[in-house]
């Protein structure tokens, strides 16, 4: 399955692109694979103070209800705005339009306890 | 959905699952796709054209002797007896508190009647059939050894027709018959469990993969899919058809899941009969109504229902309705007061309460081109 490079990744099956200290957050493909048919996706609030490896949202398959964590702590700049109305964006493109919400991090050296994508690779794998 | 942890079977079609990329789930003891392509995907094969599933953990019994009807008609709260050769009945077995032990579909044979009862109650249902013996009838459970393939949706006659030996024109809704399906022995019920059009085709396990290549070799072209329990699910939802464990079971009673039309109490006596009579002439039980979700949070079974600040129920189902505007639709069990079509109650999803439309079901009815 896809993996693009220039990402890291959670067990939680969450991706990370930093810039600076602005990290954009999703599902990865294996996720949104895994989950079906996205129908909801629930984010916190812009503004959210969250923690990483916290709970802070769920995202919806027709089947079941899945809780979202955030693989990185800081404050919520800004959410998915596009999701709402098509929720099903998570899983057409996982990796660019469906991305979830934007973060400012409050310690960009948390990137450490995450995955490359050899290492997420090695973790979906079989 | 629910699953089990003991050992899992297999019916005769796991091989075409797995090769068709279905998604193996345990759900009454079988392993079953739950989808392949996706689950709206499929949905849509079934409302436009037609969707293959599938159903061989249902449980099925054969009931033969010259006492059956009677029997049946003691154990069950619809009537049996009445039935024409062929005729398919939807039917519901009851404890004498008036929950549902299951709810069913009794096929008439010329000499026998087949029983269809749900994947996760077969075992209960066949302990509970032989608590009840009589001398006139005698019972042998398929369960596991027969297959069931259904093809539902508006283009199914059409894409089964050239492969019987029989005008499914002449097949009416809830009768069946013995004919051939590719040269193979069957019986095809013009039943389902979808709101659309449809057959069931009942097979011995050693064809069941030559039927179910071979639908889906000839009308792929067509638009036919592979349909799983999660399409399926959505679909019998959307139809207000209920599931059993969600709006009935051996607590919530066929009255109180508007299946009022099933109950004939001018049968003689049956199980329950006494206690269904006292509930629906009180008229004072929670009851199964629809709900329409006014937002995006969808309602999911378990979750609870208010009207003001009041608890009033709880949901049973619950899922995003394709055929329903794309609107969010559900199930609950509601208090009579709660129960008015048109009303509005709130549904807590995780602690915010979001407003839903009390509506009658279904949610879904199919277009008629006669």
């Amino acid at each position: 399955m896809a993996q693009p490079q220039d990402l890291l990744y959670s067990k939680e099956h969450e991706w990370v692109k930093l810039d600076g200290d602005v990290a954009t957050v999703g599902i990865t493909d294996y996720a949104q694979d895994s989950l079906g048919d996205i129908v909801y996706v629930e984010l916190p609030k812009v503004g959210a103070a969250i923690r990483q490896f916290g709970t802070i949202g769920v995202v919806e398959s027709v089947k079941a209800v899945s809780d979202l964590f955030t693989p990185i702590s800081g404050s919520v700049i800004e959410i998915n705005a596009g999701l709402e109305a098509d929720p099903a964006l998570v899983n057409r493109e996982p990796f660019a339009g469906g991305w979830l919400f934007k973060v400012k991090a409050s310690d960009t050296s948390e990137t450490a306890k995450l995955l490359n994508a050899d290492a997420y690779a090695e973790l979906t794998a079989g | 959905m629910t699953t089990t942890t003991e050992t899992t079977k297999r019916t005769a079609l796991y091989g075409e699952h797995v090769k068709l990329g279905g998604r193996m789930v345990p759900f009454g003891g079988f392993e079953m796709p739950v989808q392949y392509a996706g689950i709206l995907k499929e949905h849509d094969a079934v409302r436009r054209r037609a969707g293959l599933f599938d159903l061989s953990h249902m449980g099925q019994f054969l009931l033969e002797g010259e006492d059956v009807a009677d029997w049946a008609d003691r154990l069950t709260i619809n009537a049996v007896a009445t039935m024409k050769p062929y005729q398919a009945r939807y039917n519901i077995f009851c404890n004498e508190r008036g929950g549902a032990l299951d709810d069913v579909i009794f096929y008439r044979l010329l000499k026998h009647f087949l029983l269809v009862v749900n994947a996760s109650n077969a075992d209960k249902m066949w302990a509970h059939l032989n608590a009840h013996p009589a001398s006139g009838v005698k019972l042998t459970n398929l369960h596991g050894k027969r297959s069931l393939i259904a093809i539902q949706g508006p283009k199914s006659a059409a894409m089964l027709q050239p492969h019987v030996n029989v005008d499914l024109a002449t097949v009416r809704y809830y009768f069946c018959v013995e004919s051939s399906v590719y040269g193979h022995p069957v019986t095809i019920a013009r039943t389902g469990y979808t709101g659309e059009d449809g057959f069931e085709l009942f097979v011995d396990d050693r064809i069941a993969a030559d039927v179910w290549n071979r639908l889906l070799a000839d009308h792929t072209s067509d638009g036919l899919e592979p349909c799983g329990l999660g399409a399926r699910d959505v679909l019998r939802l959307e139809a207000g058809m209920p599931l059993y464990g969600h709006e009935m079971n051996e607590e919530i009673t066929p009255v109180q899941a508007g299946l009022t039309w099933a109950l004939k109490l001018n049968k003689p006596e049956f199980i329950g009969k006494t206690a269904l009579a006292g509930q629906l002439e009180r008229d004072d039980y929670a009851r199964i109504v629809g709900l329409i979700m006014e937002g995006r949070a969808p309602a999911r079974e378990g979750y609870a229902v208010f009207m003001g600040d009041r608890e009033v129920g709880e949901v049973r189902s619950g899922s995003l309705g394709p055929s329903v505007g794309n609107k969010n639709i559900a199930t609950a069990i509601v208090s009579k007061d709660a129960a008015t079509i048109g009303g509005t109650v709130t549904v807590e999803i995780r602690g915010v309460r979001h407003p839903a439309l009390v509506v009658a079901l279904p949610f879904y009815k199919k277009k008629e081109n006669v």
